[in-house]
C-alpha cells in the first residue's frame, strides 16, 4: 500500500474574518499519510484556524483544502470523518465515559456488540479499562485527556487533530501525555495534524513542524533540521535560544560572509540569506555553539564581562557582555573545574562561523 | 471502636472538635448578627401577616364568640327539629346584646354566607325584640317572620359552633357541606371556582409552553452572539422589565383591541372584512398574549446562565465526531440546557398561576384567573376568610408542583444563574 505524500493539502488558503486582515496568508501545506505534523507558533499566528478550517468549522475565504486527493470545502464537519481533540477536552459532561466513546459509534448506527470491543479496545489503549461508568467530572484532568485522545480515535478516522490538548495540563503530566499520544500515533499510523504553542511538546512529538507566524509557515521541516538550521530570524528566536548580533554584511564569499556589527568589531558568519555585500543582517548563534577559552584555530574570538550567572542544576547560565550585546548567553555545564566563574570576571569567547548564521534583518 | 482512640487532642489537649467550635463561635455570631435585620424585617413583614391572613382561613371564631349562650344551649340539641324554648331564649339574649352594642349587622353577614335570607330576618328581630316580653322566647321569635320557624335555619347557625372550621375551603372547591353533613357538589350551574382553577391551570401552563418556545432561540442566540450585539439584545429582553406593568398592559390593549392597530392592519391587508374583526382583548388571547410577553424575560435569563456556560467546543466535538448539526443538538446541547429550562419553567408557571393586573385589566369575562376572585373577595365581598383559603389553596397547589418537579428531575438541578 503505497502512503499518499499529499493526504491533506492546503492549496493557496487564505482565511479572513473581517474583510480587512488575513489571518491565513496563501497558505500551501502538504502533509503525509501516516505523519505527526505539528502547527508552532504564537497565539495569534493562524495555527488553530487552519485546524478549524481542516475539521470544518471555519470555511477558507480562497482556497482550497483536499483530503486524500478530494475538496473538502463543501463538506459539513459531521461528514469529515475527522477525529478531534479539543483544548479543554470538550467531553460530553451528562455522559459516562462509556457514552462519550460510544457517542461517535451510535451516530455511525454501528451495533452494540461492535461497540462494546471498540471501546474496551480504545480504552486499553489508553489504560483506562475499567473506567466506563465514571462521569467526565470524577476524573482527573490526565484521565479525561486520555479519554478525549480515545474518543477522537474509536471510529477509526484517517486524521486526527489535535488543538492544544495538553494546555491544561501541568508539567509532568504534560511530558508523560506527550509519549503516550506519540506512541499511540507510532502502534496505529493515523495521521495527526497538532497545534501547540509549547516548543518543547513539537520538537519532541514531530515528524515535521510548520512554524506558523503572521499567517504564514515560516519553516515546515523535521524538528532538528528546524532546531539546527532555521531559515529566518523570527524562527531562529522562537524555537529555542538564540544569541543574536545586528550588523551589515561587509564582505561576501559562497560559504562566509564578514559582518560589521554597530560595536564596530567585525566577525565571521555562515551566510544563510544573504545575497549580496552592503545588506543589513542579523546573525543568529546557539548558546551551546559558543565555547569558553576557544583554541586559536576558531574564527570567532572575543571576551566579555560576565554580568550575570544564573544556577540552573545540571548547568549553568552566564550572561555576558560581548560585542555591546549585554544579552549574550552561554551555557556552562555544571563542573568543579570552572570555578572563576562569577560577576565581574572576564571570559573568552569563541564560535565558528559556520555555527554564526546571518539571516534576514527582519 | 472506642471512643478514645477517635477523639483527636490539639495541641493544648482541648478536643479538637471542642476547639474548632470555640474558633468558629466568633464567626458565626457576627454572621447571625449580619443577617438579623433582614431575618426581622422578614418575620415582622412577611412570615407574621401571611400567617395570621392563612389563619383567617380556618378561624370561626366570630360567630362562636358572637352566640356564647346559644351554642351552650344547642349542645343537647340533635338538630332533626326545631330547637327547645332554651335555645330560643338564649340566642334572643345573645342577640339581644349585639343589638345594643350594634354588632348585629356583622353577625347577620357571617350567617347570610352560611344560608342565603338570614339578612332580612335578623334585621326584622332586631326591630321587633325591643317589644319582646318575658317567657316564651319561641312563639315570639317564630312570629317575627315565619323563616325563624323553619328548622334548616338554625341548623345553619349550629354549623358555624366549631371555632375553625374547612367550610372555606369546600366553597373554593365548589363543595359544601349539607345539613346532614355530607360534602356535596354546589349545583352545576354555580360551579365557577372549579372552572377558574381549570383556567389558571390552563393558561398557567400555555403560557409557560409558549414562553419556552419563545425563550429558547433568543437565550440561544444571545449565549453565542459576539458581546457587541449579544449586549444590545439584552437591552431588548431587559427593556420591558425597565417599563411599568401597567404601562405594558396598556399598550397590549391598544395593540390588540378591536380598534386597534393589529386589527387595522389584517383588516387593511384584507384577511377580515371590517365589520368582521376578531376580539383579541378582554378574553383569553389578550391574557394569553399579554402574560406571555410579560414573562418572557423570567424564561430568557435563567436559560441564558445555562447557555453562557455550555463551551461551544461540545456543539463542535458532537459534530467532528459524526453527529448531524440535530443529533448534536439533541443529544449534546439540550440535555445540558435542562437545568435552565427547569429553572425558567418553573418561574414562570409559578408567576403565571398567581398572576393579577394582566388578567384583570385584560382578562374580560373569560379571561380571568383565580388570583381575581381572590381580590374580588378581598374587596368587594370582604370574605376575607375565604379569599384567603383560595390563597392558601393556591400556594398548596404551586408547593405539589415544585414537589412533583423534584420527583422528575431534581431541584439540585435548577440553575438560575
Amino acid at each position: 500500500m503505497s502512503k499518499n505524500k499529499e493526504f491533506v493539502k492546503f492549496d493557496k488558503v487564505d482565511k479572513s474574518y473581517d474583510g480587512k486582515v488575513l489571518v491565513v496568508k496563501d497558505l500551501n501545506l502538504n502533509i503525509a499519510e501516516g505523519e505527526f505534523v505539528t502547527m508552532l507558533g504564537p497565539s495569534g499566528s493562524g495555527k488553530t484556524t487552519c485546524l478549524m478550517m481542516l475539521a470544518g468549522f471555519e470555511t477558507p475565504t480562497n482556497g482550497e483544502i483536499y483530503l486524500n486527493s478530494n475538496p473538502i470545502s463543501n463538506i459539513p464537519p459531521h461528514k469529515r470523518g475527522i477525529g478531534m481533540v479539543f483544548q479543554n477536552y470538550a467531553l460530553f459532561p451528562h455522559m459516562t465515559v462509556y457514552e462519550n466513546l460510544a457517542f461517535p459509534l451510535r451516530v455511525r448506527k454501528i451495533s452494540k456488540d461492535e461497540i462494546d470491543k471498540k471501546v474496551d479496545k480504545v480504552l486499553s489503549m489508553v489504560s483506562l479499562s475499567g473506567f466506563e461508568k465514571r462521569m467526565p467530572g470524577q476524573l482527573s484532568g490526565g484521565q479525561q485527556q486520555r479519554v478525549a485522545v480515545a474518543r477522537s480515535l474509536v471510529f477509526d478516522p484517517q486524521l486526527v487533530l489535535m488543538d492544544e490538548p495538553l494546555g491544561a495540563l501541568d508539567k509532568n503530566l504534560r511530558e508523560s501525555m506527550q509519549y503516550e499520544i506519540k506512541h499511540i500515533h507510532e502502534s496505529i499510523g493515523v495521521t495527526v495534524v497538532y497545534v501547540t504553542h509549547d516548543q518543547g511538546e513539537a520538537l519532541t512529538m514531530s515528524n515535521r513542524i510548520a512554524v506558523f507566524n503572521d499567517g504564514k509557515v515560516q519553516q515546515l521541516s523535521s524538528p532538528d533540521k528546524l532546531y539546527e538550521e532555521p531559515v529566518n530570524s523570527f524562527v531562529a528566536e522562537f524555537i529555542g535560544e538564540n544569541n543574536t548580533f545586528s550588523g551589515e554584511v561587509t564582505d561576501f564569499s559562497k560559504d562566509k560572509c564578514k559582518v560589521k556589527l554597530t560595536s564596530g568589531n567585525e566577525i565571521l558568519a555562515n551566510p544563510i540569506a544573504i545575497k549580496s555585500k552592503g545588506e543589513k543582517t542579523r546573525v543568529s548563534l546557539r548558546p551551546e555553539r559558543a565555547i569558553i577559552d576557544p583554541d586559536s584555530k576558531m574564527e570567532n574570538k572575543f571576551k566579555g564581562k560576565i554580568e550575570e550567572v544564573i544556577y540552573h542544576g545540571d548547568h549553568t547560565r552566564v550572561r555576558l557582555n560581548l560585542l555591546e550585546n549585554k544579552e549574550f548567553i552561554l551555557k556552562v555545564p555544571n563542573s568543579s573545574a570552572r570555578m572563576d566563574i562569577k560577576v565581574g570576571n572576564q571570559l573568552n569567547v569563541g564560535w565558528n562561523s559556520f555555527d554564526a548564521r546571518a539571516l534576514d534583518p527582519k | 471502636m472506642s471512643k478514645e482512640t477517635k477523639q483527636i487532642l490539639s495541641t493544648d489537649g482541648i478536643p479538637l472538635e471542642e476547639s474548632l467550635k470555640k474558633a468558629e463561635k466568633k464567626n458565626k455570631i457576627k454572621a447571625f448578627l449580619l443577617v438579623c435585620p433582614l431575618l426581622l424585617f422578614l418575620i415582622i413583614t412577611y412570615v407574621f401577616p401571611i400567617g395570621e391572613m392563612l389563619f383567617r382561613s380556618v378561624d370561626d371564631k366570630m360567630v362562636t364568640n358572637m352566640l356564647p349562650k346559644t351554642y351552650k344551649a344547642m349542645e343537647n340539641w340533635d338538630g332533626k327539629d326545631l330547637p327547645e324554648e332554651d335555645v330560643f331564649k338564649a340566642f334572643y339574649l345573645d342577640y339581644k346584646i349585639l343589638v345594643e352594642a350594634k354588632r348585629h349587622g356583622r353577625l347577620a353577614t357571617q350567617l347570610n354566607y352560611e344560608k342565603n335570607g338570614f339578612k332580612s330576618i335578623l334585621k326584622k328581630l332586631a326591630r321587633k325584640q325591643k317589644n319582646f316580653e318575658e317567657g316564651n322566647y319561641k312563639e315570639q321569635i317564630m312570629k317575627v317572620h315565619k323563616r325563624w320557624g323553619q328548622v334548616d335555619y338554625w341548623r345553619a347557625i349550629k354549623r358555624r359552633a366549631p371555632a375553625y372550621t374547612y367550610a372555606k375551603y369546600l366553597k373554593g372547591v365548589d363543595m359544601y357541606e349539607n345539613e346532614d353533613g355530607k360534602i356535596v357538589q354546589v349545583p352545576e350551574n354555580r360551579r365557577i371556582h372549579k372552572l377558574l382553577w381549570m383556567r389558571t391551570l390552563n393558561i398557567a401552563l400555555g403560557v409557560t409552553i409558549l414562553c419556552f418556545f419563545m425563550a429558547y432561540p433568543i437565550a440561544h442566540l444571545l449565549a453565542t452572539l459576539p458581546m457587541k450585539y449579544s449586549n444590545l439584545l439584552m437591552i431588548c429582553v431587559l427593556l420591558p422589565f425597565w417599563t411599568s406593568l401597567l404601562v405594558r398592559t396598556a399598550s397590549w390593549m391598544i395593540l390588540l383591541q378591536q380598534q386597534g392597530i393589529v386589527n387595522d392592519f389584517i383588516v387593511w391587508i384584507g384577511l377580515v372584512s371590517d365589520d368582521n374583526r376578531p376580539e383579541m382583548m378582554y378574553n383569553k388571547t389578550g391574557t394569553f398574549v399579554a402574560m406571555t410577553q410579560i414573562l418572557l424575560p423570567f424564561m430568557v435569563l435563567p436559560l441564558y446562565s445555562v447557555m453562557k456556560t455550555i463551551s461551544p467546543s461540545l456543539m463542535r466535538a458532537g459534530k467532528s465526531l459524526g453527529a448531524t448539526p440535530a443529533i448534536a443538538f439533541f443529544k449534546v446541547y439540550f440535555p445540558l440546557t435542562i437545568p435552565g429550562i427547569g429553572a425558567g419553567c418553573l418561574l414562570v408557571f409559578i408567576l403565571a398561576i398567581g398572576y393579577y393586573i394582566t388578567p384583570a385589566l385584560v382578562g374580560g369575562a373569560s379571561g380571568t384567573l383565580i388570583s381575581n376572585q381572590i381580590a374580588y373577595h378581598m374587596k368587594e365581598t370582604l370574605d376575607w376568610s375565604f379569599a384567603s383559603a383560595m390563597g392558601l389553596m393556591l400556594l398548596a397547589g404551586v408547593l405539589a408542583i415544585y414537589w412533583l418537579y423534584n420527583k422528575l428531575v431534581g431541584v439540585d438541578n435548577i440553575k438560575l444563574g
